[in-house]
């Protein structure tokens, strides 16, 4: 059991709680929080995977080992993860400012329904 | 002829360099509209879209008649270290797709979304206008990248510019509807990523091509691609609301504006399928053999029976309409169970024009739907008594579309029945091809149900008609679907460029030949007759039991747990059926 | 066990822990707060897994900035919690979904455990063409070398994010500024912590920014610190948030993107293909795109944080 294996265990329980915490939690912004921790876990597993394919930065002196490649990819799964977060988060507030609602199953109040 | 063929060895010559210009026009056209807003916004749009339709006949020609599909690297970087392009014959029909409806869709939306008169720019303008952009990018990159991971940011960049349509009017049951769609979506956008991440730690690479050929050399699948290939299709059916995760689409696409509506069941719906293809047919062709495709073809086919009968029993015609979607990708994915072996070429080929049909007829009916609202006030089935005499190029323009969809000849939906039926024969699985006739016939009757709505009556008062032209595109569309078996044979071979030994022109010639004859005409025009009848004697009464049960699983199925548990299920059990079965 | 092991599994723990917490605790405020250290925890992780960018990315971007827009919004929020612990799904739905995460997580697990040995990798590919790039940082070179076009993508990805975020605001208050972050009336900590770090924070902001090609860093690091300063001075009232419809702001906003669009086209002509640099202008042009995307990625940040426009109260607010 090396730490790169904890971690990829860890990135899966991550993985695990943020789907139960998305499907799971009524409120919006709990499930903000969870698909936060989900991306997360999948982060770390490329970052764990990165890890594996270490050894050859150091074999030519670059200072910083692991793989770049998912290093970089999580770089960019970051950014666009924290725009997601932005856009859910107005949204919802929008929601809650208009009509004092932040669940997603019940129709808000002041729907002249189907 | 001269200028032609020198104009096209011009174009051919620049090869690959053209797949540049599809990916960075509308980036482009994104920017600049932000930038300079206001009233440029509009024209810079429609100029660009113009612009882009021309590349992409350019491209699908090249394609074409070349015969082979067009390639670029980009920065010189070689795949696995860099990224590739590359325009098959899928990504033409995508890339030629695309502009097509979005122009039509665009000159709809002229009216109702422009700036105000001094030139100030308006929310809605603004906003329409650069996510109109948005959703043409991303879709224009789903059609070209060649690696996971820019596929995945060209499906945000879908999502991100899709999800602001939603809530456009800014009424809370929209930003309610809006907000559902994009937790949904990004729940689907990380499964994907994590199989795109197992994918890599498997194979290190994300290039499809090179993935094809590390997986295919390979004896059996590895269990890591079992899982990522389910978690990928689990994250991509989420995206395209294919049941029983449709729980997001009917209020979003009902609640968005007109114009809005259509391009998010036309076109955004379809990007996602596009990458499902993408993996089932050329990142691991052995998966349609797999029983996980059976597991997809099964949903299909709830999709299209429970689809079409929720559409039957609704009050309001926009929700009809987004039903009548969610049962229409449910033939996206019946294709796959027949797409084994033999069949693969008729499958890829229904899809396609599954994709290229639907997309027209169902712009069609939103923009018509649209209309009809704005005329009457309100859009309830029941209330729409007349409206066809006040508004009759419109109600025949949903008509046409809704043709298509049940699969008159020579629609698009026809050659897409007429092509799963053969490809049900030659697998020897006859039993699906009996899901097409009962969705061609449910989707008659809540066709007809509308239709006699909208005939019957005494001319109602409209508030506000429709332009000339917003009437003339919509009967446009629906003649795009209406008529796509009436083009020459050899254009549909483009669809099977870059496949090995698919003559997809052959299949659809195949599939229209018998198309005309007595026993087609009437197997199709009978049962719809048949139906008409039917839908018409219970008008009055309906059937409000079954009714009932069709409508509670429903809403049982649309309740955002029970859809996050059918999604974390349909995971486990595709991943169940791929690495059983490999 | 060695001690390295105990470490990183006591880490391990303690990251799990958080994030339980995050979904089990009752206050949204506090999941929330629970949720940055759990994501500042996670900076270290990647420390530990090698990669100082990403940890430097996830600590700020991650933890920080989407910490600051989840504890506005949890506080915001905070009187319809009630109403939303009333909408749970009953316990054997639960617990159904409870198992079935579990279940994911025991196949994930397992697959993980089970990748291929030795490990498949492109590192020796990126050190062997690194030097035509004339970049030492491998991130870097990735980022905006072999895959520039996920880059350009993802810069392009933070317009209709943007627009989306505006388009939420109501007819009238288009255009106009967004809600100012802070309290109404500053205490004097805030207001001199606003005064004193700014300067400090945008000369590291430039550092990262202009070490990233070598070391660690880059502008995504340094355009998240520049963001937080800048965000820093509107929460204490220092200054206004910015009207959303001036041109300059605008222009500002799509700078970075056309610029990298701009050098990409060169590269056609100069070197061959869309995003290519010619033999020995590589590094400046890295650089040029990143000095030019870094102020237009930071005023993207910040005003994804601020938040849609309001409407104005009137004089004196």
């Amino acid at each position: 059991m090396t730490a790169t294996t904890l971690y990829g265990l860890c990135g899966a329980a991550l993985v695990g709680l943020g789907l139960y915490g998305l499907i799971c939690h009524p409120g919006a912004l709990r499930k903000i929080l969870a698909f936060n921790l989900l991306g997360g876990g999948v982060f770390l597993l490329f970052g764990v995977i990165a890890q594996r394919g270490g050894g050859a930065l150091t074999a030519a002196g670059l200072g910083t080992d692991g793989d770049p490649v998912p290093q970089a990819l999580v770089i960019t799964g970051l950014v666009v993860a924290f725009a997601a977060t932005a856009i859910a988060v107005a949204l919802l507030r929008r929601l809650a400012t208009a009509s004092r609602h932040s669940t997603l199953d019940q129709a808000p109040p002041g729907d002249p329904g189907p | 002829m001269e200028p032609m063929q020198s104009l096209y060895a011009q174009i051919a010559a620049l090869g690959g360099g053209l797949l540049i210009l599809p990916l960075m026009l509308p980036v482009a056209g994104l920017l600049l509209a932000l930038a300079l807003g206001g009233r440029w916004a509009r024209g810079l749009a429609l100029t660009l879209l113009w612009l882009g339709l021309a590349v992409a006949l350019a491209i699908a020609a090249t394609v074409l008649y070349g015969a082979a599909p067009l390639s670029y690297t980009l920065g010189g970087w070689a795949p696995p270290l860099g990224v590739a392009l590359k325009a098959d014959g899928l990504s033409a029909v995508l890339l030629l797709l695309s502009p097509g409806v979005l122009l039509a869709v665009g000159h709809f939306a002229r009216r109702g979304f422009e700036p105000l008169d001094g030139g100030e720019e308006t929310r809605k303008s603004l906003a329409f206008w650069v996510l109109l952009l948005g959703v043409w990018a991303g879709l224009n990159t789903v059609a070209l990248a060649q690696d996971l991971f820019t596929l995945f940011v060209a499906l945000e960049l879908l999502t991100f510019s899709a999800v602001p349509l939603v809530a456009l009017d800014g009424r809370p049951e929209t930003v309610q509807a809006a907000l559902r769609y994009l937790l949904f979506a990004l729940l689907g956008s990380v499964l994907y990523l994590l199989g795109a991440v197992l994918f890599y730690g498997s194979f290190g690479t994300l290039d499809i091509p090179l993935l094809a050929g590390r997986i295919g050399s390979a004896d059996a699948l590895p269990p890591a691609v079992a899982l990522a290939a389910a978690l990928m299709t689990a994250g991509l059916m989420a995206k395209t609301a294919l049941l029983p995760l449709h729980l997001w689409l009917p209020p979003a696409h009902a609640g968005a504006p007109a114009p809005a509506s259509a391009v998010l069941s036309a076109l955004v719906v379809k990007g996602s399928f596009f990458l499902v293809l993408r993996l089932w047919f050329d990142v691991i062709p052995a998966l349609p053999g797999l029983p996980a495709a059976t597991i997809l073809g099964v949903l299909g086919a709830c999709a299209i029976v429970l689809g079409n009968l929720v559409a039957l029993g609704q009050v309001r015609l926009k929700l009809l309409v987004a039903y009548s979607t969610v049962a229409q990708i449910g033939y996206l994915f019946l294709i796959f169970p027949l797409a084994a072996g033999a069949g693969s070429g008729l499958a890829l080929t229904a899809g396609t024009l599954q994709i290229v049909s639907h997309a027209c007829a169902k712009a069609a009916m939103f923009l018509a739907a649209g209309i009809i609202a704005y005329a009457l006030g309100h859009d309830r089935v029941r209330d729409l008594g007349g409206i066809a005499r006040a508004l009759p190029m419109t109600v025949l323009g949903f008509a046409l579309a809704g043709l298509s969809l049940v699969g008159l000849q020579p629609s698009g939906g026809y050659l897409v029945k007429a092509l799963l039926q053969s490809a049900a024969d030659l697998t020897s699985q006859g039993a699906w091809s009996l899901v097409p006739l009962a969705g061609g016939l449910l989707t008659a009757a809540y066709l007809v149900r509308v239709l006699a709505c909208a005939l019957s009556g005494p001319r109602p008062s409209i508030v506000q008609g429709p332009s000339r032209p917003q009437e003339w595109l919509v009967l446009a569309l629906a003649l795009a679907s209406l008529l796509l078996g009436l083009l020459p044979p050899e254009v549909f071979g483009l669809i099977g460029i870059g496949r090995t030994s698919i003559d997809t022109a052959a299949l659809v010639a195949g599939a229209l030949a018998s198309a005309w004859t007595w026993d087609s005409l009437t197997g199709s025009i009978a049962p719809v007759l048949g139906v008409a009848t039917l839908v018409l004697l219970l008008k009055r009464r309906g059937l409000p039991t079954a009714g009932l049960i069709v409508t509670r699983t429903d809403a049982a199925l649309r309740q955002w747990a029970i859809a996050g548990l059918s999604l974390l299920t349909l995971t486990l059990g595709l991943a169940a059926g791929i690495a059983l079965g490999r | 066990m060695s001690l390295a092991l105990a470490a990183d599994a006591f880490l391990a723990l303690l990251i799990l822990g958080l994030a339980i917490w995050t979904i089990a605790a009752s206050q949204t405020y506090g999941a929330v707060v629970g949720f940055v250290a759990y994501g500042l925890l996670v900076a270290l992780v990647w420390v530990r897994l090698g990669s100082v960018d990403v940890a430097m990315t996830e600590a700020a971007l991650g933890s920080g900035l989407t910490g600051l827009l989840l504890l506005g919004a949890a506080a915001h929020l905070a009187p319809l919690e009630a109403a939303e612990r009333q909408a749970r799904p009953g316990p054997w739905l639960r617990l159904l979904v409870g198992a079935l995460c579990g279940a994911v997580t025991a196949v994930l697990a397992a697959v993980v455990l089970s990748l291929p040995e030795p490990a498949p990798t492109l590192g020796p590919a990126v050190a062997e063409h690194l030097a035509t790039l004339g970049v030492r940082n491998p991130v870097t070179g990735v980022l905006l070398g072999y895959r520039a076009i996920d880059t350009l993508l993802e810069t392009v990805v933070l317009v209709p994010a943007l627009v989306a975020v505006w388009s939420l605001a109501t007819d009238p208050a288009w255009g106009g500024r967004p809600a100012s972050p802070g309290p109404r009336d500053p205490g004097s900590a805030l207001t001199l912590l606003a005064q004193v770090l700014p300067p400090a924070g945008i000369l590291v902001g430039i550092h990262l920014l202009w070490v990233g090609a070598d070391a660690p860093g880059g502008k995504f690091q340094g355009a998240v610190v520049l963001a937080a300063m800048w965000v820093l001075v509107l929460v204490a009232g220092l200054r206004r948030p910015p009207a959303l419809a001036g041109r300059p702001l605008r222009w500002l906003i799509v700078l970075g993107a056309l610029v990298f669009i701009v050098i990409g086209l060169s590269g056609v002509w100069l070197a061959g293909a869309f995003l290519a640099y010619p033999e020995g202008l590589a590094k400046p042009m890295i650089l040029a795109i990143e000095i030019l995307l870094t102020p237009s990625l930071a005023v993207i940040l910040g005003l994804l944080l601020l938040g849609p426009p309001v409407a104005d109260r009137g004089p004196g607010t």
